[in-house]
């Protein structure tokens, strides 16, 4: 049986990672000049991917250690945003839905990088906490806990543990998140 | 930390959840910019010519 190629899987990957890449660097600029990196990186070195392994936990190690790694390298703790997450905003079915998620992206963007991060890996994108954990060179535990801190952020942040804020939002974000071609 | 027997918790769980889902394929679903598709060109046309030399 012939093997696929894997440079025509990892272009399968190319949205979920310029995805990761912009809610990680929350500037279009930048998240385009890492995925850049990234691709080049990855298809240079597509001979080190095992075959059989996940790709686009690969993918998106590299992108991530890029990111980190030009940061330090700049010396840069504060990243310039632009808002590209925020301003992401597709046309949604109604009025109150739209303001709902807005209000959401703007919630999350606050969020420090390593809860974003977690959040996106384990929440978005449907990674285990044990990948996730790899991929971010950190042990399951502490993704776990990353994941929590950044859910009660967002709790906080959102005020959802208001019951009538959470029933509000609720019947909002169905209105928007009912697409059934949504993955669950 | 809230028990996962928590159903308020669960619900908030499942709304952030909800929510990221839905960022994230809005963001997917985003235009790919010309310079990777420019780049993809550029690897291929690579690659075809280190084929052709061997």
């Amino acid at each position: 049986m012939s093997h696929p190629d894997p440079k025509d899987e990892l272009v399968t990957h190319l949205p979920a990672l310029r995805a990761f890449a912009l809610s990680l660097t929350r500037n279009r600029a930048t998240a385009d000049d890492m995925m850049q990196d990234a691709v080049l990186k990855a298809w240079t070195n597509m001979d080190k991917f095992e075959a059989g392994t996940n790709m686009r936990a690969w993918l998106f190690t590299i992108l991530r250690n890029n990111y980190y790694s030009s940061r330090r390298k700049l010396n840069r703790e504060v990243a310039d945003v632009d808002n590209a997450f925020s301003d992401t905003l597709s046309v949604k079915p109604d009025h109150d839905g739209r303001l709902q998620m807005m209000d959401f992206k703007v919630a999350f963007e606050q969020l420090a990088d390593e809860h974003r991060e977690a959040l996106i890996l384990v929440g978005a994108s449907g990674f285990s906490y044990d990948d996730a954990a790899e991929m971010c060179g950190v042990a399951t535990g502490t993704m776990k806990s990353r994941v929590n801190r950044a859910r009660a952020k967002l709790t906080e942040i959102l005020q959802l543990d208001d019951d009538e804020a959470l029933e509000l939002t609720d019947s909002a974000t169905m209105a928007v998140v009912g697409s059934p071609n949504l993955p669950s | 930390m809230a028990s996962k027997e928590d159903p308020k918790q669960d619900k908030i769980d499942r709304y952030i959840d909800q929510n990221l889902k839905k960022v994230f394929s809005d963001l997917e679903n985003d235009d790919m910019p010309t310079e990777i598709i420019d780049l993809l060109s550029v690897l291929r046309a690579q690659d075809e010519e280190l084929k052709g030399k061997k």
